[in-house]
């Protein structure tokens, strides 16, 4: 079944209104991902983008992930009171 | 500045996002205990926080966005069927970070990936998820810059 929807997609795609939409939206995405904007090409093909994004996502995800092992960490090798100091700063910041 | 670049909407999703956050980070805080932790209690500090970053980073953004509301409900169904199978999550997806990505090209193939990586992702047309893509990227982006300073801040004390 999804690969009924996935070919009906693709054929989509290829003829329908929709793909100025997509064109445009690809190019916002292009905008915001760091690689292909430091590229400077303004020729990056549809596929390209999305899967920079992806990969751009994925780096995003690690970083979280990695982010909070660091909170998680700080939190536990700093003593309780400052933690709650330097926490409380940062909110009123 | 960053706000230069970012609509006024996403400014007060950040500050939302820091307050939700820090909240939830003082209350992790007072959970410690004095007693030196093993590793299942770090593993679980872990979790508590990266599961903290995602509720308050969909809560800040609300219910207007598909993802958010994807996110949300995902979280609330963990919780409720009491997920303890977290470590293998977190495993899994540190092998899925591992592989290589799909030998598939073209739009299909990287959508088909992409629905897995935004939340809610499977059940929305290609428009709306590109749409997606692009708010999901947006609210990631400020939740690693906030973080950061937050860590930079409690390291520098």
């Amino acid at each position: 079944m999804s690969s009924r929807r996935s070919r009906s997609m693709q054929s989509g795609a290829s003829r329908n209104i929709t793909d100025d939409q997509i064109t445009d939206l690809v190019s916002k995405l292009q905008q915001l991902i760091p690689e292909i904007r430091n590229r400077r090409s303004d020729k990056a093909s549809a596929s390209k983008v999305l899967q920079e994004t992806c990969n751009y996502i994925r780096s995003l995800h690690r970083e979280v992930d990695d982010l909070s092992d660091r909170l998680s960490n700080l939190l536990a090798t700093t003593d309780s009171d400052s933690a709650q100091a330097a926490i409380i700063r940062s909110l009123l910041m | 500045m960053n706000s230069k670049r970012f609509s006024p909407t996403s400014s007060t999703i950040k500050s939302r996002f820091t307050r939700r956050f820090l909240r939830a980070l003082l209350k992790i805080n007072r959970q410690r205990t004095r007693t030196p932790s093993s590793p299942m209690e770090i593993c679980q500090r872990y979790l508590k926080v990266k599961l903290a970053a995602d509720v308050s980073m969909a809560s800040a953004v609300g219910s207007r966005r598909a993802w958010s509301r994807a996110m949300l409900a995902k979280i609330r169904h963990g919780v409720r069927t009491g997920s303890m199978c977290s470590l293998t999550m977190m495993r899994k997806r540190k092998i899925y970070h591992r592989k290589k990505s799909t030998k598939e090209v073209g739009i299909v193939g990287n959508a088909k990936v992409l629905r897995k990586l935004v939340p809610g992702g499977e059940a929305m047309d290609t428009c709306s998820l590109l749409d997606e893509t692009f708010h999901y990227i947006k609210c990631l982006s400020t939740q690693v810059k906030v973080m950061t300073r937050i860590a930079d801040q409690i390291c520098s004390t």
